[in-house]
């Protein structure tokens, strides 16, 4: 106490203000960021009635489980989806951190000779790229690939950033490790899986996250390039439930109910938490993940 | 005759000057790494495959795209396509429409991100501190199409949370839907929304790396804490602010289609207001439109994109070269 600078009490009268106006910020920040994920929970909870007569609100109105049990009764589609969705994140994610693992490490070996001009052939197609058009009509036209999962995982298999950031990673594998390992007559492949990929341990788990949520949060492909239902991951199938009435009818006549009767808002907001539950459960466990790949993204991408 | 000698004499050594010179190191090196060599092909042929190759469908900007011909047999229109795309007024509607979008969008969302990470370094509780900076990442972690639901549950005519608002305040509902300069605020808003934390972590990064020592001088000299942002925060930043608002300016011409597209969604009454690039690209390729306008639409952006982006990392460099692009 008796260390205080004198200047200290007018300090911290403004930083008492300060504190009072930056907690009231970050409150609003934080509301603002939840809010519409209880606006949407607390809908798919309410009765259709409720919501019809009074709108969407933060608390269940009239608390039901009827657009659950709806979604349930004839849970093909949904399962089906998650399946889809499922497939795609797993396969899509281990070949893509598979591969970004390994352009890195080489890119990242300080005797590599042409690792600068490899990484610009991979960096330039982020500078200049025919858009989605070429790709489109390469993909449908030629590889033929329409109706397929390859077309929902290779085109977006390997990501350049998150390339970069893995080769920053890859970068702390000691090249004197990597020599005395090659003296010892271990091969390439070897090095690679017995030593790089244990160092690189947190880069692969940052990475795999990234190329995950991506697959598991992608739908553009599935627009561009899936037609059948039965192919559509999760996010395609909610968006195909926000936005058209065509799988209301779909399901209506399924559970032998008539449109009219359908639970329609409400059983949108719970797809809605079918479809992005997991997602936001495993969230807190791997947010520090994400925040420190956002961090080396930014220093270095 | 003795010209064509001499170009006969030429090319042959020329040849193999530029293969001796180039090309033999390359061999040598792929037989001395084949096994690094091969670990590089998946990813090499991936992107030949998805991102090098697709690029010959460029041409089309040039031609009248016929199905039945494909890319190599339609006719050759010289520059009809992008004639058609500007003459009609698209060209210029969307291209105003993205540039204003996007300098919109990245002033308020690095505003707010920077605003954010600035409180949050000053702030005292810890565990509220962490709780936010979680809370505020969670917008990114979700795709767009939570989003699209988001917009519908908020804005729809019937059930939305704004028009039962409205009347409960005695006020008459709007259809949100029909008045299209309102969507250039929602969009505004939704893109600082998903943005705030992933950007306010770049930021965050930033301030972390200032030296505490600043500070502690400035406490002894009895700086307030307006006058410690002031003076030692924001300057401090200041480099990592301008790269990346300089690295979104070598974005402005692309348009966040997952974005527009979902907020907007198929609300024809809207285009006009909200059509960027990347959605009219969507569009008339959805619609069956004309390609090799759409191409050219394409193309004249990758290229202006291409030309603008070489150039701000030209400025990046200049300010600080860890920063640079390439």
């Amino acid at each position: 106490m008796s260390k205080k600078h004198p200047n200290r009490i007018r300090a911290s009268n403004s930083m008492k203000l300060f504190q009072v106006l930056g907690y009231l910020f970050l409150l609003l920040i934080g509301f603002f960021c939840l809010v519409p994920f209880l606006l949407i929970v607390s809908a798919s909870f309410s009765s259709e009635t409720a919501i019809t007569r009074n709108g969407f609100s933060l608390f269940p109105q009239e608390f039901s489980l009827e657009a659950y049990k709806m979604i349930f009764r004839f849970p093909d589609a949904v399962v089906q989806a998650y399946g889809v969705s499922i497939f795609v994140t797993v396969v899509g994610t281990v070949l893509g951190l598979l591969v970004t693992a390994m352009t890195a490490y080489v890119l990242s070996r300080p005797d590599f000779k042409y690792r600068n001009q490899i990484s610009f052939f991979f960096y330039f197609t982020t500078l200049f790229n025919g858009g989605m058009v070429c790709t489109y009509i390469f993909i449908i036209r030629y590889l033929q690939l329409k109706n397929s999962y390859a077309s929902l995982i290779f085109p977006t298999l390997i990501d350049v950033f998150y390339l970069l950031i893995m080769r920053s990673f890859m970068k702390a594998v000691p090249i004197s490790l990597i020599e005395s390992a090659k003296l010892d007559g271990a091969s390439e492949y070897r090095i690679f899986f017995q030593i790089a990929l244990p160092l690189a341990k947190a880069g692969l788990v940052t990475i795999g996250l990234f190329i995950a949520l991506n697959y598991w949060n992608d739908w553009y492909n599935a627009m561009l390039y899936i037609s059948k239902r039965s192919m559509w991951p999760l996010q395609y199938m909610l968006y195909d439930m926000i936005s058209s009435t065509q799988m209301m009818a779909q399901l209506s006549s399924v559970a032998n109910v008539s449109v009219m009767n359908m639970p329609s808002q409400t059983l949108r907001m719970a797809m809605a938490v079918v479809a992005t539950g997991p997602a936001i459960l495993v969230y807190p466990f791997v947010q520090k993940y994400f925040v420190k790949g956002v961090t080396i993204g930014a220093v270095k991408g | 005759m003795k010209k064509q000698n001499a170009q006969n004499a030429l090319t042959p050594t020329g040849a193999t000057g530029a293969l001796a010179g180039k090309k033999h190191p390359l061999w040598s090196e792929m037989k001395k790494n084949r096994s690094l060599f091969l670990m590089l092909l998946p990813a090499l042929l991936l992107v030949l495959l998805f991102k090098y190759i697709p690029l010959g469908g460029i041409v089309l900007a040039f031609k009248d795209y016929r199905y039945d011909l494909g890319i190599v047999g339609s006719p050759w229109v010289g520059l009809q396509n992008f004639k058609f795309f500007f003459l009609s007024g698209t060209g210029l509607r969307v291209t105003v429409n993205t540039i204003v979008y996007n300098a919109a969008n990245l002033i308020t969302s690095q505003l707010l991100s920077l605003v954010l990470a600035v409180v949050l370094n000053e702030i005292w509780g810890r565990r509220f501190k962490k709780i936010i900076q979680s809370v505020s990442f969670l917008p990114y972690f979700v795709s767009w199409i939570l989003v699209g639901a988001f917009v519908y549950n908020i804005f729809n005519v019937d059930n939305g949370v704004l028009n039962h608002f409205l009347v409960a305040l005695g006020h008459d509902p709007i259809n949100l839907y029909a008045m299209p300069s309102a969507w250039f605020f929602i969009i505004m808003i939704f893109n600082s929304w998903k943005w705030v934390g992933y950007n306010s972590v770049v930021y965050i990064a930033a301030i972390t790396g200032i030296d505490s020592e600043c500070y502690e001088a400035a406490d002894i000299d009895g700086a307030n804490v307006w006058q410690k942002i002031w003076r030692i925060t924001l300057p401090s930043i200041k480099p990592t602010v301008i790269t990346i608002v300089l690295l979104n300016v070598g974005r402005i011409l692309r348009g966040d289609f997952q974005m527009f597209y979902q907020i907007v969604g198929r609300n024809g009454q809207l285009y006009d207001a909200t059509d960027v690039i990347d959605t009219f690209v969507f569009r008339s390729l959805a619609s069956g439109g004309d390609i090799g306008m759409t191409m050219a639409a394409t193309l004249y952006q990758s290229v202006l994109c291409f030309i603008i982006i070489v150039g701000v990392n030209a400025l990046v460099k200049k300010i600080d070269s860890d920063y640079a692009l390439f």
